[in-house]
């Protein structure tokens, strides 16, 4: 029985990661597909870092991703530390459901119904070009509003109520008791909500299809153009760098995540 | 004192501004556009026009169920194996189940078109055996293949999650009283674990039902599902109002099968103590 579940758990484990490293070596291959090796070259990684337009995106992601990411924070940490003190228990309710809604809906619902408003407002203000950067800021900040909720929420809960109010009964404004008594102890959760919202950000595509103009182009919305026409490996390439930094990343923060454990 | 719990609640308006700006209105525009025509008067040809999308609604329907009743086949009995590994394993098992989660579903699914494509890897291993070839971009199945492939991990996860939480004294109390393993799992493991199953579920059949990049991918253009049509509608002004329609209709059937769900779900835990 044990060997049997190891077997299972390690074939499921190498069909899911088939494709990806089969995506890898075939980046590497001198020749264009996916049939055989023909030799090792970096051709389609220089064919890569030639193309302007993969830069342009890389940079367009990275700074829409950490607006959206502080953006949604700030407002998200609030309406934590608001909700926290509404007395109605069926006002708050109703808020956290509908703050839910992009996240039980499919995304391509959230996306079109945005860009139904956006192309609404846009077309009676007149505008030329309706969808832009700030229509897809709006759109990555909305959905992820509630991920940071939902990080935040559990720390302030967990927080004890004495000391906002001795904070506060020390003279203490409560703006001043937020920054200097509550946001202290909810830090983590406000930090692991804004990593949340930079990593959604950064891997949204259907939300971004929606609400984006011409003008705006994202990492994965160039993969969807790059897919679009012929297959060529240089989309290989593009995607292994990508895979090698999200790798990075998560062996990172697991490294960093163990030494904070290992403190406490 | 009211004056100040009202300027406390305050921090959380800009939220709830920004949550009927940017959800609450936009949804009630999916309603407008969906019973209005172009020219913005009233109509119910939207209605009518589902008819000629039935088959495509039929098909998205049965593909995503499918898809999402191979994750649970599949992800239950992987879930239950890894919250059973000792604890510094669980770890590295669990993140191997998540790397690929975290790798855009864009990639994922490119590199299931690198094997599965006619000139691609699986057919030109095929080819050096002298197997001849198989066709698989453009088949139903491939689709359902990428579907399982890109969202086991959702069904994983949350069955994980809820595993790791249960006592360990009751499957140990359960085994002491005699039960074998596989009545442990069906009458301890099983109830104790179907929230889990539940979100699992929810997690692989939202968007399984509302893909585009999947079987545009994979499907080869040689069927639609109820996503390509809605991405198709919203490519040209004309056919916005008949997309909003066909959006509207998917969200309430999913409302409707999440609302079922949960409700079968409270039932089953109501049985328990």
């Amino acid at each position: 029985m044990k060997t049997l579940s190891k077997i299972y758990l390690w074939l499921i484990l190498a069909l899911l990661y088939i494709p990806i490293i089969v995506l890898i070596v075939f980046s590497f291959n001198k020749s264009g597909g996916t049939g055989g090796f023909t030799g090792f070259s970096l051709y389609w990684y220089r064919e890569l870092f030639r193309n302007a337009e993969a830069f342009s995106a890389l940079k367009n992601t990275l700074i829409l991703a950490l607006a959206a990411a502080c953006l949604s924070t700030v407002i998200g940490t609030a309406a934590a530390v608001g909700l926290e003190k509404m007395k109605s228990r069926h006002v708050k309710q109703v808020i956290l459901s509908t703050t839910n809604v992009p996240m039980m809906n499919p995304d391509i619902v959230t996306g079109i119904s945005m860009m139904l408003l956006f192309v609404f407002v846009g077309g009676m203000l007149g505008m030329t070009e309706k969808l832009n950067f700030f229509t897809l800021l709006i759109a990555h900040v909305t959905f992820c509003l509630p991920y940071v909720l939902l990080s935040v929420r559990p720390r302030l809960r967990q927080l004890d109520r004495a000391l906002p109010e001795a904070a506060k009964d020390l003279g203490c404004t409560p703006v001043g008791s937020f920054f200097r008594v509550e946001l202290p102890n909810i830090f983590g959760g406000v930090m692991s909500g804004f990593v949340m919202a930079f990593t959604l950000s950064l891997d949204d595509f259907v939300i971004s299809y929606f609400t984006t103009g011409s003008s705006y182009q994202t990492l994965p919305l160039l993969i969807y153009s790059m897919t679009k026409k012929e297959v060529k490996p240089d989309i290989y390439a593009l995607s292994t760098l990508i895979v090698a930094a999200v790798l990075l990343l998560l062996i990172l923060s697991n490294v960093l995540g163990g030494r904070e454990r290992s403190k406490k | 004192m009211r004056k100040r719990s009202l300027l406390s609640t305050a921090a959380a308006y800009p939220h709830i501004v920004w949550m009927v700006l940017f959800i609450v209105a936009p949804l009630l525009f999916v309603l407008y556009y969906a019973f209005t025509d172009p020219s913005g008067a009233f109509t119910l040809e939207n209605v009518t026009a589902l008819g000629s999308h039935k088959t495509t609604f039929v098909l998205s329907i049965a593909l995503s169920v499918i898809a999402t009743f191979l994750c649970f086949i599949i992800g239950y009995p992987l879930a239950w194996i890894i919250s059973r590994a000792d604890p510094g394993r669980q770890r590295i098992y669990m993140m191997l189940i998540m790397l690929p989660m975290w790798t855009n579903l864009l990639i994922r699914t490119y590199s299931m078109m690198a094997i599965m494509d006619d000139g691609g890897f699986l057919n030109g291993i095929l080819a050096a055996l002298h197997l001849g070839k198989v066709h698989l971009i453009g088949t139903k199945g491939a689709v359902l293949f990428g579907m399982v492939y890109d969202f086991l991990p959702y069904m994983v996860l949350p069955i994980y999650t809820v595993m790791n939480k249960i006592d360990p004294r009751l499957t140990e109390a359960a085994s002491d009283l005699g039960a074998g393993g596989w009545r442990v799992l069906t009458k301890v493991t099983m109830p104790l674990s179907m929230s889990g199953v539940v979100s699992g579920i929810t997690m692989v059949f939202v968007p399984s039902i509302s893909t585009f990049y999947i079987s545009q991918k994979l499907g080869g253009g040689s069927f639609e599902l109820i996503g390509d049509t809605i991405e198709r509608q919203f490519q040209n002004e004309t056919t916005y109002n008949v997309g909003a329609m066909i959006s509207l209709v998917m969200m309430v059937l999913i409302l409707i099968s999440l609302a079922v769900m949960n409700k079968f779900s409270d039932e089953s835990e109501e049985i328990l103590p």
